[in-house]
């Protein structure tokens, strides 16, 4: 239940206890490079620390044959501790459970960004690959040697290299780790294997984090223990932009055992039991001014188009005049979408231990490096001094990144003088929250005599562009995006926002795909049919017809009323088609989502099951956007504080969800955590116009507005 | 003013002397050490806390341990029996039925104490039985399809 609380090693100290073995650095510049230019949209608002000297990823061939990938990736539910794991096994020819994973550790893994967009498998993944492959490559030498081969007639499998021709000369990794210390540095390039060679990627395994979580022993930041550790409960304004005005601890100070700590604007009660210092911190009687925005859940909207910034042309090809000259029919819509909180069930938690001039934080984040450096800078340590392990993260969803709750515990428990665990409240959860931004889309769109896009003009607000570009084959369009960042500039959203499992993507594809099926419906063309009917992208065509393969799907005029929708989009380099049936409860306005088709295209699977579990996992997240998840807000004031107001799907939202992995071995793994959340929004809204012949333009498609919109 | 209060915990007893008003979720993660269950609303909508007492799902978040005096409670910890997990355990594991994990501890003790009430449900008496369970990763399908294995592999036994 604790960790260890002999002092954790250094990374010199961890490297030099590694004694035997051989371990592979490998420095891939280039990968970092492009994911820095995909994280245009950086989750928060800090400045990017600089990208690593050294290098980014690390795999050690133990004395006993064991085989450990490092990286500052963490594992928050996505299940890259399995896939990178497979990646590892395959390419270095070892069982898959003689692979460890060392994960989000600032001393001992590489220096990592953090783990969103959809880039582990992406770019990390080749990382892995090509150090494994080198290392490959080095037992290969050593087994020459040791066996008095030639290397040609070697193989390696199974974590044994032998002589392919007398199978009983062969010698383990194990045998060739120990009593060496040999270490390989290398740039990006080494040969990996190719797909057909695979034998581990692109087999379903199980989970491997599967055992300790069903059995209660995986360990989560608020699970840690140290000795002497205090829980604190912090104090947090009312409202976004409140100020403490006065401070009477009295009351709370009668509870035994209690300790207040004020520094600066950081109020907190701590005790040895969270309980009692969270029944002792009720007894604080806290004054605040008030700011009063006057901005609430039903005017943002309004204020943010009145405040919001030029767009910048993202995307633009031919002329929108001659397109809406050559149009017979011109549509135009204004689309919304609503601020959504991530709630992970697990909320921010932290345990800090600052000793003289090192400190050591447990955090749940998804960006441990970024930790570390906020904790440094709170405290006043060079980020050196200061080590942030993550263990299991109870989910995050883009949410875990701005890691207050690390820098709250470190400040503590330098002002304690003993380890501070803090762990938010769900009320302060939703409070601190980054909120998916609310965002607006304005579409205007044309349509010829035969059913063909003549022109499309869209105009993304707050959504940050991603999944902004059309990609149907329309002569004249221009895609403009206002607001490239998911922060707002100042003066737009009344709190924080940032990135939220496929950001702005949802958003912008519920703007997209509604307007098409629009179009539609007013050329009498069954909405699949006029969606081929306008794409020339191969990949795009290929997996609605794998969707609609899979669904049964029949053309109708729409509305059909059968209650039917299609809706696809492109994110982080996968492409994904969905099809749903749903039905509207008589008098009650809900939407009840009977069955979902998913098709995607996401380049070579690793673990195919895995891929599937996070195609389920989008579909019943987004299904909460789509239906009933909205920031209620007013005044800076956070009004929902639990699950009571904010409500996500629950198990009798479940609908029938078959997933579809369209085949596409010549393209390198693409996103797979978020894409398919992204066209969830839209198959709704359309599947829900099919059923009523009502359309709605503003998300979430609640019981109230559906009710609203069918009176 | 501490209480004492005797129970019986993963099938042994247990002495507390703690402020019976403490609610079951902080002692449980505090004196007895058993982190297994989780906080993660206190209100009793998530079912993140959910542990068995007498065999019946419990949010322990609400649950004063007064009221647990003289009852028999189990958490997860308390499945594994010589090395041997539960079949519910092993259906989560076999059917992938978890992603971050956090809320499964909650998820598996409250498809158990609906397997003690009902031991052969249907998949929609399933999905009805957890519906105070929130699981924000969408692990639900699989979660299902794991309790309606586990299910039938105890043969109408709980």
């Amino acid at each position: 239940m604790s960790p260890d609380t002999t002092p954790l090693p250094t990374r010199r100290e961890f490297l030099q206890r590694m004694a035997g073995g051989i371990l592979v650095f490998v420095s891939l510049r280039d990968l970092l490079a492009a994911q820095a230019v995909l994280e245009g949209a950086a989750p928060s608002r800090r400045v990017l620390p600089g990208l690593p000297t050294d290098f980014n990823a690390f795999i050690r061939i133990g004395e006993d044959g064991r085989v450990t990938g490092f990286t500052g990736k963490i594992e928050m539910g996505q299940g890259t501790i399995t896939s990178l794991g497979q990646t590892l096994a395959d390419e270095l020819e070892v069982p898959l459970d003689s692979v460890d994973m060392v994960m989000g550790d600032t001393e001992l893994c590489p220096y990592d960004m953090g783990t969103w967009g959809s880039m582990t498998t992406r770019f990390f993944g080749p990382a892995l690959q090509a150090a494994a492959a080198e290392a490959k490559a080095v037992l290969l030498q050593l087994a020459a040697e040791a066996l008095g081969l030639p290397r040609e007639r070697l193989v390696a499998k199974a974590g044994v290299v032998y002589d392919r021709e007398q199978e009983a000369r062969r010698i383990t990794y194990g045998a060739l780790a120990k009593g060496r210390r040999i270490e390989r540095h290398l740039d990006v390039g080494a040969k990996a294997k190719a797909f057909s060679e695979y034998t581990v990627v692109g087999r379903s395994v199980q989970r491997r984090d599967g055992r300790e979580k069903v059995t209660g022993a995986a360990l989560y930041a608020a699970d840690m223990r140290l000795p002497g550790m205090l829980y604190a409960k912090v104090l947090r304004p009312p409202a976004h932009g409140a100020t403490l005005k006065g401070l009477d601890t009295t009351a709370a100070e009668q509870v035994a055992g209690i300790r207040i700590v004020r520094d600066g604007d950081l109020v907190a009660v701590l005790h040895e039991l969270p309980d009692t210092a969270a029944a002792a911190f009720l007894r604080i009687k806290a004054d605040f001014d008030l700011p009063g925005t006057g901005l609430d859940d039903r005017n943002i909207f309004d204020h943010l188009l009145r405040v919001a910034p030029d767009g910048k042309v993202a995307a633009q090809s031919g002329d929108l005049t001659e397109g809406a000259r050559r149009a017979t029919q011109k549509f135009e819509a204004t689309y919304l979408n609503s601020y959504v909180a991530h709630v992970p069930i697990e909320t921010h938690a932290a345990l800090a231990r600052v000793e003289g001039a090192k400190a050591t934080v447990w955090a749940s984040t998804q960006n441990p490096f970024s930790a570390r450096d906020q904790v440094a800078q709170a405290i006043g340590l060079p980020a050196e001094a200061v080590r942030v392990i993550v263990p299991f993260v109870g989910g995050a969803f883009g949410g875990k990144t701005v890691n207050g709750q690390a820098v709250e515990a470190a400040r503590l428990a330098k002002a304690a003088g003993r380890p501070v665990q803090v762990m938010r409240s769900r009320a302060d959860e939703f409070f601190h929250d980054p909120f998916r931004p609310a965002a607006i889309a304005k579409v205007r769109s044309g349509i010829d005599a035969d059913g063909k896009m003549a022109f499309w003009d869209f105009d993304d607000f707050y959504g940050g562009g991603r999944g902004a570009e059309q990609f149907y084959s329309v002569p004249n369009h221009r895609t403009s995006v206002h607001g490239t960042d998911l922060l707002g500039p100042p003066g737009s959203h009344p709190f924080a926002t940032g990135a939220w499992r496929a950001p702005g993507n949802s958003g912008n594809t519920f703007a997209r795909e509604s307007q098409v099926d629009t179009m539609a419906t007013a050329a009498g063309i069954d909405p699949l049919e006029f969606r081929l009917r306008n794409l020339g992208d191969p990949r795009m065509i290929r997996v609605l017809k794998a969707a609609a393969e899979k669904f049964g799907w029949t053309p109708s005029r729409p509305p059909s009323r059968r209650g039917l929708g299609v809706a696809c989009a492109i994110d982080a380099g996968t492409y994904v088609a969905a099809m749903a049936e749903v039905e509207v409860v008589a008098g009650e306005g809900r939407v009840r989502v009977r069955r979902v088709v998913c098709a995607q295209d996401m380049g070579v699977v690793i673990n195919p099951e895995g891929a599937r579990m996070q195609v389920e996992g989008c579909i019943m997240m987004g299904l909460g956007y789509a239906l009933s998840e909205e920031v209620h807000f007013s005044d800076g004031r956070i009004l929902d504080t639990n699950f009571g107001t904010y409500r996500i799907p629950l198990f009798s939202w479940l609908p029938r969800i078959e997933t579809v992995l369209v085949e596409n071995n010549q393209l390198a793994p693409q996103g797979g955590g978020e894409p398919a959340i992204t066209v969830v929004g839209a198959m709704v809204a359309n599947a829900l116009h099919d059923a009523t012949g009502v359309r709605l333009l503003r998300l979430p498609m609640s019981p109230e507005r559906v009710r609203a919109a069918l009176a | 003013m501490p209480d004492s209060i005797s129970l019986r915990l993963n099938g042994r007893p247990v002495q507390l002397n703690v402020d019976g008003d403490r609610r079951l979720l902080w002692v449980l993660r505090t004196e007895l050490g058993l982190t297994g269950a989780k906080y993660g609303c206190g209100e009793a909508h998530c079912g993140a806390c959910t542990v068995l007492v007498d065999g019946a799902p419990v949010h322990s978040c609400r649950l004063r341990v007064k009221d647990a005096r003289g009852r028999e409670v189990v958490t997860i910890e308390g499945l594994e029996k010589d090395g041997r997990l539960h079949p519910l355990q092993k259906a989560f594991m076999e059917n992938d039925a978890l992603q971050c994990g956090f809320c499964t501890p909650g998820m598996i003790m409250a498809a158990l104490g609906l397997l003690n009430a009902n031991p052969r449900p249907s998949e929609e008496q399933v999905a009805r039985g957890l519906e105070r369970n929130l699981c924000r990763c969408g692990a639900h399908p699989r979660i299902v399809r794991a309790i309606l294995a586990a299910a039938a592999q105890m043969g109408g036994e709980s």
